[in-house]
């Protein structure tokens, strides 16, 4: 069995509304941030030789909107 | 001529659909279960909007993935009509039935008003009844109605006329090129954010969304008589 971490987050060419109402939000309480983006995490546990990569591109991220990572353990 | 309107878990439009189908169209209307997998004797198919599976992973993603999806892309792909309304214009990008992606409002807040939109084609199964260029008064309810697509598919969406319904005036969640509605290459399915069966009665404020389904009507005899001629 093998558990990963596959972090999701909008491309760097589409515009975050929820990463800058967050960074509004903390502006807001008085600290100083240039830039914040919201993305989402899932865990899963898999059998070993799972093909992450396609299971994020057909479901877990829209390729067309988001990139993401896999991390191991 | 039958419709069908599908119920995803989460879908809360449904019930709203069927009665302007069924009681203010005058239609023949059935619920489709999401588990549905055999379409046949329907001429149109409604995906309507509500929150599927909570909006969770991405509005529609879930969705995607029941069986009635892969019925609905047979059903689409033999000619039926396909109408996804607001969660479930979601689901057709989500489905790959039509192009793009939702993003969230800019602004990030839940619209739910009266916004204006107005017809940019007349010649699809949806619109036939509208003038072009007429502006509508539907309302919208959603959090996810960003469309986009990249640049190269706007530009063939665009070229190709596929662009159905733009916001006029205030772009109320900064959807590219103010899209409010597109249909796809071969013209039978539409994906729209507002909701047209929320504006079918004069009671609610509003008529302009009732057109939508007489269109589909008008198309579906039209086709309905073109298959007798042949048959004959």
């Amino acid at each position: 069995m093998r558990r990963v971490r596959v972090v999701i987050f909008l491309k760097p060419g589409v515009l975050d509304a929820q990463g800058q109402a967050v960074a509004t939000g903390l502006r807001a309480l008085g600290y100083e941030v240039e830039d914040v983006r919201v993305g989402r995490a899932v865990e899963l546990a898999l059998p070993d030789g799972a093909d992450v990569e396609e299971l994020c591109a057909r479901f877990l991220a829209n390729p067309l909107i988001e990139e993401w990572r896999v991390e191991e353990g | 001529m039958r419709f069908g309107v599908v119920t995803f878990p989460g879908s809360n439009c449904d019930a709203d659909c069927r009665w302007v189908l069924r009681e203010v169209m005058g239609f023949e209307t059935e619920s489709v279960w999401h588990e549905e997998t055999d379409l046949a004797g329907l001429d149109a198919v409604v995906l309507p909007g509500g929150f599927s599976y909570g909006d969770y992973l991405r509005a529609g993603a879930i969705a995607a993935t029941s069986p009635v999806m892969l019925a609905v892309r047979a059903f689409a792909a033999r000619g039926g009509l396909v109408l996804g309304v607001c969660n479930g214009f979601q689901i057709l990008l989500e489905t790959g039935l039509l192009p793009g992606a939702m993003l969230p409002n800019l602004g990030a807040r839940f619209r739910c008003e009266w916004v204006r939109v107005r017809v940019e084609r007349t010649d699809t199964p949806f619109t036939s009844r509208y003038r072009p260029g007429e502006v509508l008064r539907m309302p919208i309810a959603h959090r996810e109605g960003r469309y986009y697509a990249d640049p190269a598919t706007l530009e063939r969406l665009e070229a190709a006329g596929c662009v159905v319904f733009r916001y006029e005036g205030e772009n109320p969640n900064g959807s590219l090129h103010g899209i409010a509605g597109i249909r796809d290459e071969t013209g039978n399915v539409l994906g729209l954010m507002p909701h047209p069966e929320r504006c079918a009665e004069g009671i609610l404020g509003g008529e302009d969304g009732r057109r939508l389904f007489e269109s589909m009507a008008d198309w579906i005899r039209t086709k309905r008589r073109e298959a007798v001629w042949q048959r004959s």
